[in-house]
């Protein structure tokens, strides 16, 4: 109300020129367009189900989604790393070894089938187009959500010749965790292979061998797994007991 | 040999294997016996995981010909902590308080691999501000610095030359004090954030690093003088650990001994980060492919470093009161801290400002520090120069508030492979040098 008790001229409020969803397209819930890769979903906000939480956000549902395949042509020297490619595997016989490759933050991703693994890295080392020299090693990353491809083996690979890093994704179900070693390629991959296979139980086929590294080894179980139980040591207080950090209520 | 007159602490038991002698340095005189009663010269000798010459946790299996190595295995794992995955359990800025820990030689390396990923995932690469940059670099090369003058050190200690090693850790004294001035810590700091650096430089910390910079001017020469000439340094180091340009690339090794094989492959001059091209610094090289080649690459890399860390001083001296982390305030982290009467806490200002000025900054803070922030799902991987070669951190995200993968490619992880191919063959005393030319640091290999 403004002094004197006159009456505020409010001027007529305007019609929205577009529909509000088109207006905020953040405020969309998220939809499964093909140019993302959906691994699983997130359920509520704070890890917990069940604990009387009233806040309403215990029920959100949320997918959760990776940046989907790229379409041909690539930009700058992606395309000519693709294309170099596509002629070493037609001479090597693996045609049909790349599932998909995937263009995010200036880093590319090809995911490799598992059974062309071995051949595909003798020509990325090999291949005078393509002179991926060096390899920085395997890194294995658990999706127990992501069905039939649990298990991802991700190598990080540089060609010192042209300045270029790629990287190659292999996965592999749960129930059949192998995936071919790529040792005779590159050496170095012998004690990073290890470590995979001790973290996440990845048997790589080939590898001359294949024994934990890092952990004990009698040691039960792959730690780094997402369905590893962490237990957690029972340190009471007062009567009331600390779950192990993945029970406990969080925000995820 | 008779088991009556065995020794409590160096004694002999029959295995399957053979004759198994626990050696700790007491009594020689049996093993001596015993290895004279035996056939053959092959003796297995484990070594380590305590051992003073093995740079931390490392167990080596060696077997042995008289004196000469003919296997040479590493044992691994004793310092295994499962960083990563505490990772997975704290947000993505409490990350970086795990993996400092890592290489606790090379803090500041983890933490800026880490924090680079992240800053990609987040898509705010081009938004870190210019003093958080240059002071990342600055810290960076100081920490090379102090990193090369232990590993130089330790080396210099392990093959006897004990003054190296009091004359090394005098200098690094010096840089850790520097740190402890403008971080608040000597190790393991969590000073790199994501977004930019924790604190704003301390006032008089220009002034320290000059004085600095022109005391390791005068030091620097000190090691040259020391060990470039000295016969008793070259004769244990030259021709030690050869290993080649085309071995280096199929082992993954990078860094010094990459570089000693006279490959100029350096990240801060090929893939350039945190403003790296800005500086005028020259890739160092050497031809020999042995340890006496890496140490003479570390010792002009700590040159080089001195180069970098003065420019960076002077582009600060330029930068007094610039913002150090980021402008989104739903990614800053609110470090604002000082020191009060009672010991460093939250700075006055700032809760007088989220208490009593603005709402806004009062939900940004509580957001950050309960909930953190998300960051958009994929992977990135940006690998950066450490003092021991290409260190990356493959970093995941499922859009979460936490990490939901951090892998770390530890140099010194991949590096230690080359210890057979580096020793086998070679005399027994000479696999201390290699591994110190390999300069390995356990809290890195093991994680």
């Amino acid at each position: 109300m403004t002094e004197g008790g006159q009456k505020d001229v409010v001027p007529e409020p305007k019609p929205p020129e577009q529909a509000a969803v088109d207006q905020s397209p953040e405020n969309a819930p998220a939809t499964l367009e093909p140019e993302v890769h959906a691994v699983g979903e997130r359920q509520g906000m704070f890890g917990v189900t069940g604990s009387g939480d009233t806040s309403g956000y215990g029920g959100l549902v949320q997918p959760i989604v990776f940046p989907g395949p790229a379409q041909r042509p690539f930009d700058g020297w992606h395309e000519e790393v693709a294309a170099a490619l596509d002629t070493a595997m037609a001479g090597g016989g693996v045609e049909h070894a790349i599932e998909n490759v995937v263009i995010d933050r200036g880093e590319i991703t090809f995911h490799v089938r598992r059974q062309d693994l071995a051949q595909m890295a003798k020509l990325l080392r090999d291949d005078p187009a393509l002179r991926f020299e060096f390899c920085s090693g395997v890194s294995g990353v658990h999706y127990p959500q992501d069905a039939g491809r649990e298990l991802h083996a991700v190598y990080h690979l540089l060609s010192m010749t042209f300045n270029r890093r790629i990287r190659v994704e292999v996965s592999c179900p749960d129930d059949d965790p192998h995936i071919p070693s790529i040792v005779a390629t590159y050496p170095t991959n012998d004690w990073h292979e290890r470590e995979t296979f001790d973290m996440f139980g990845i048997v790589f086929d080939g590898h001359p061998a294949l024994t934990r590294i890092l952990m004990p080894d009698d040691w039960p179980g792959h730690p780094q797994r997402k369905d590893y139980p962490l237990g957690g040591i029972p340190v009471e207080y007062k009567g009331g007991a600390i779950p192990p950090p993945d029970q406990r209520r969080s925000y995820n | 040999m008779s088991t009556t007159e065995q020794d409590l602490y160096a004694g002999a038991n029959e295995t399957t294997e053979g004759r198994v002698f626990t050696v700790t340095g007491q009594d020689w005189d049996q093993i001596a016996q015993g290895i004279a009663e035996e056939a053959d010269e092959r003796v297995v000798v484990n070594m380590g995981p305590q051992h003073p010459s093995t740079h931390g946790v490392l167990r080596l299996i060696l077997e042995l010909e008289g004196e000469t190595v003919t296997e040479a295995r590493c044992g691994i794992g004793y310092l295994h902590t499962g960083i990563e995955k505490n990772m997975e359990y704290r947000s993505w800025v409490q990350g970086v308080t795990f993996c400092t820990r890592m290489d606790y030689l090379a803090p500041f390396y983890n933490e800026a691999t880490y924090v680079l990923g992240v800053e990609r995932l987040l898509g705010i690469e081009d938004d870190i501000p210019e003093k958080a940059q240059v002071m990342r670099v600055l810290l960076m090369e100081l920490n090379r610095i102090s990193s090369h003058l232990v590993c130089i050190a330790t080396g210099g200690m392990e093959i006897g030359a004990l003054t190296v090693m009091t004359i090394g850790f005098r200098e690094r004294e010096l840089v850790l004090d520097l740190f402890e001035l403008i971080t608040g810590l000597r190790m393991n700091h969590a000073f790199i954030r994501p977004g930019g650096v924790a604190q704003d430089l301390p006032p008089g910390a220009l002034d320290e690093i000059r004085a600095f910079i022109a005391l390791m001017k005068k030091r620097l020469p000190e090691y040259a003088a020391l060990c470039n000439a000295n016969p008793i340094f070259k004769g244990r180091l030259e021709g030690v650990g050869h290993l080649e340009l085309d071995g280096c690339l199929a082992l993954g090794i990078s860094g010094p001994p990459l570089r000693a094989a006279g490959y100029p492959w350096d990240l801060r001059k090929t893939q350039p980060y945190s403003g790296y091209e800005d500086y005028d610094f020259e890739v160092q090289t050497w031809d020999t492919a042995d340890s006496y080649g890496r140490f003479r690459v570390r010792l002009s890399e700590m040159w080089e470093s001195l180069k970098i860390v003065e420019q960076a001083a002077n582009r600060l001296a330029g930068l007094e009161a610039a913002p150090v982390m980021v402008e989104d305030k739903k990614i800053a982290w609110p470090s604002q801290l000082a020191i009060g009467s009672d010991g460093m806490g939250n700075s006055l200002d700032h809760i007088r400002h989220i208490m009593g000025e603005s709402m806004e900054a009062l939900i940004h803070h509580f957001k950050l520090v309960t909930e953190g922030f998300r960051v958009p799902a994929g992977q990135a991987y940006v690998p950066i120069e450490s003092p021991r070669g290409e260190l990356g951190a493959h970093v995941v995200s499922d859009g979460g508030t936490r990490p939901f993968r951090a892998h770390f490619r530890d140099p010194s992880f991949t590096n230690l492979q080359a210890t057979s191919v580096m020793s086998e063959g070679g005399m027994v005393a000479d696999v201390i040098v290699a591994i110190a030319s390999i300069d390995p640091v356990m809290g890195g290999v093991d994680r």
